[in-house]
């Protein structure tokens, strides 16, 4: 093996083994800031030392002694925390004279829940949501912060501050290093649920740059969902969302066309769907709802997504059976967005003036001022029903509206059609 | 991307029907089955039942000849495979060398072929394969 294959196996076992070594460093020391330091430390030392001794047979191990061996230098150095010290010193003492496969069993055991805790760590509500999915990603999802920053557009600089920021923010609170309990952990599970899926979402319809999709985001969010229905399965909420997740990410394929453009849902070519994505989320669908009975928020969307996943054509699509499921979703979670794509399903099952009603209600709603999506789906539906000189004026709005570059040639296209007199842009 | 870590297990292309394998070894691959699902890489799993029960079509002169298992010109067959999705061939690699593997085992690491690997008139050919896989109502069982 040279250096160099070396340094790429480095980087690969780091990364697979970061954030448990992370999470467990944190229940040691009780700083997320100085585990992560520990953890960067170690990886530095696997660095210089592996290239020349070979990679040893459980990096894990080595990764995680020589993280505690740096924590008790620093520890000593600082001369604080003293009782600590001691602890470590004892955890340590014990977990060396345990033999080889009590060691793995300890770690094994403790693992999953040092790195639930991390989660719930990372996505605390006293943290704003940027910093809260710049934490994850850094500490659960193993991302630098330029590469973070690269997923955001962001500079280097703003994601490397937030992540400081956090962790002073974590410290200073003294928030505690666990798994909330009793009626907390529902509102807390929520904010680790919205900061998976804003990452997520992030991927799926970029809201700025010229790219429709960052495709790696969604593979990062898809992951952190995957660990974490490992982590808290009893929970039906996360399987929904993984649910969602999967199935969205099965239509990446279709969702762009060969220069780069977004193809909507019903444009889309449903055989370069995943179908290996598509059984996965059914399945964990599935898991949501024997956990539940009734699905939450997120799998009720889930459910939105499986019906158009077992459509083979956009014309088999039970639009009936999606508008009910939006009307339970906008009575669990009412939200003007959700109620605008309600009015979408309301159309197709009964025609484009009924969904048109739903929306002309929400055309006074104040959140959605500068969403782009409102004047996109009011102009389609006013297409419908041929009224196109109003449709061009909601598209050409709609166009103003949006930042994402691709989607704005779309709806400009769409403009256009209405002011020659037809309803759809000619295929390019 | 995906990878596809394929067992070839030394003399499999020779087991009986209905060969399988120990509990012991049993219990060991479902501990790293879980560790794959744990780290959130696992996608899909399966092992196969032995050549000695499959069959192998051929196309001698272009015509479809079917020959019964097990093929004793075969030195290698396969065992097994597992799907996982990472972020580079590294990361698979390490996965591999994961494996409580025997003496008995080699597990070839493989990289799926995405459609935007192919040029455009080789996607274009293939644009009508992933329609017919959709037809066909392929659905993948759940995960263990």
């Amino acid at each position: 093996m040279t250096a160099t294959d070396t340094h790429r196996a480095v980087d690969a076992i780091f990364r697979i083994e970061s954030a448990k070594l992370i999470a467990g460093l944190t229940r040691m020391v009780r700083d997320v800031g100085l585990a992560e330091d520990l953890a960067q430390d170690a990886l530095v030392a696997a660095l210089e030392t592996w290239p020349k001794s070979g990679v040893p047979d459980n990096p894990a191990a080595w990764l995680m002694a020589t993280a505690k061996h740096r924590a008790i230098d620093r520890l000593r150095r600082s001369k604080l925390l003293e009782r600590k010290h001691e602890e470590l010193g004892r955890d340590l003492e014990a977990r060396q004279n345990a033999d080889a496969s009590d060691l793995d069993a300890a770690i094994d055991d403790d693992v999953g829940d040092d790195l639930l805790r991390l989660v719930f760590t990372a996505c605390h509500p006293i943290l704003t949501p940027e910093a809260r999915v710049a934490l994850t990603l850094r500490l659960l999802g193993g991302l630098t912060a330029e590469e973070i920053a690269r997923a955001f557009l962001v500079p280097e600089s703003t994601v490397a501050q937030r992540i400081v920021r956090a962790k002073r923010t974590l410290a200073e609170a003294r928030v505690p290093f666990e798994v909330p309990r009793g009626a907390e952990l529902a509102a807390r599970l929520s904010s680790v649920l919205e900061v998976i899926y804003l990452i997520f979402n992030e991927g799926y319809s970029a809201t700025a740059g010229d790219d429709w999709m960052r495709p790696a985001l969604c593979g990062d969010a898809l992951r952190l969902g995957r660990i974490l229905a490992e982590l808290a399965s009893s929970e039906p909420e996360v399987h929904g969302l993984v649910a969602l997740m999967e199935i969205q990410s099965s239509r990446a394929a279709a969702r762009v066309d060969a220069s780069g453009a977004p193809v909507l849902l019903l444009d889309q070519d449903r055989g370069r769907w995943d179908q290996l994505l598509i059984g996965r989320g059914l399945a964990a669908l599935e898991r949501a709802e024997k956990l539940s009975g009734v699905l939450g928020p997120y799998g009720l969307q889930a459910a939105i997504a499986a019906c158009h996943a077992r459509s083979r054509t956009g014309a088999e699509t039970d639009w009936k059976r999606i508008a009910a499921l939006y009307e339970v979703l906008a009575r669990l979670a009412p939200s003007p967005v959700v109620e605008l794509n309600r009015a979408v399903a309301v159309s197709m099952a009964f025609g484009p003036a009924a969904g048109l009603e739903i929306v002309d209600a929400l055309t006074s709603e104040p959140t959605l001022g500068a969403y782009h999506l409102l004047p996109s789906v009011r102009g389609d539906l006013l297409a419908k029903l041929r009224r196109l000189k109003e449709a061009r004026v909601e598209f050409e709005r709609a166009a103003a509206l949006t930042r994402n570059g691709r989607e704005r040639e779309m709806l400009l296209d769409r403009a256009a059609a209405c002011a020659r007199g037809s309803e759809l842009p000619e295929p390019r | 991307m995906r990878f596809m870590m394929l067992v070839i297990p030394k003399g499999y292309e020779k087991a009986a029907p209905g060969t399988a394998p120990e509990a012991e070894s049993v219990a060991a691959m479902m501990k790293y089955n879980e560790s794959l699902q744990k780290a959130g890489v696992l996608l899909a799993v399966d092992g196969l039942h032995p050549p000695s029960m499959g069959v192998r079509v051929s196309f001698p002169g272009g015509k479809p000849k079917v020959t019964d298992g097990p093929f004793t010109e075969a030195k290698e067959v396969l065992g097994g495979y597992w799907m996982i999705q990472v972020k580079s061939k590294e990361e698979a690699i390490e996965w591999a060398k994961r494996c409580p593997g025997s003496e008995n085992e080699v597990i070839e690491v493989r990289q799926v072929q995405e459609m935007s690997d192919f040029p455009a008139d080789v996607q274009k050919a293939a644009a009508g394969f992933a329609e017919m896989q959709q037809q066909s109502g392929q659905r993948r069982r759940p995960l263990p």
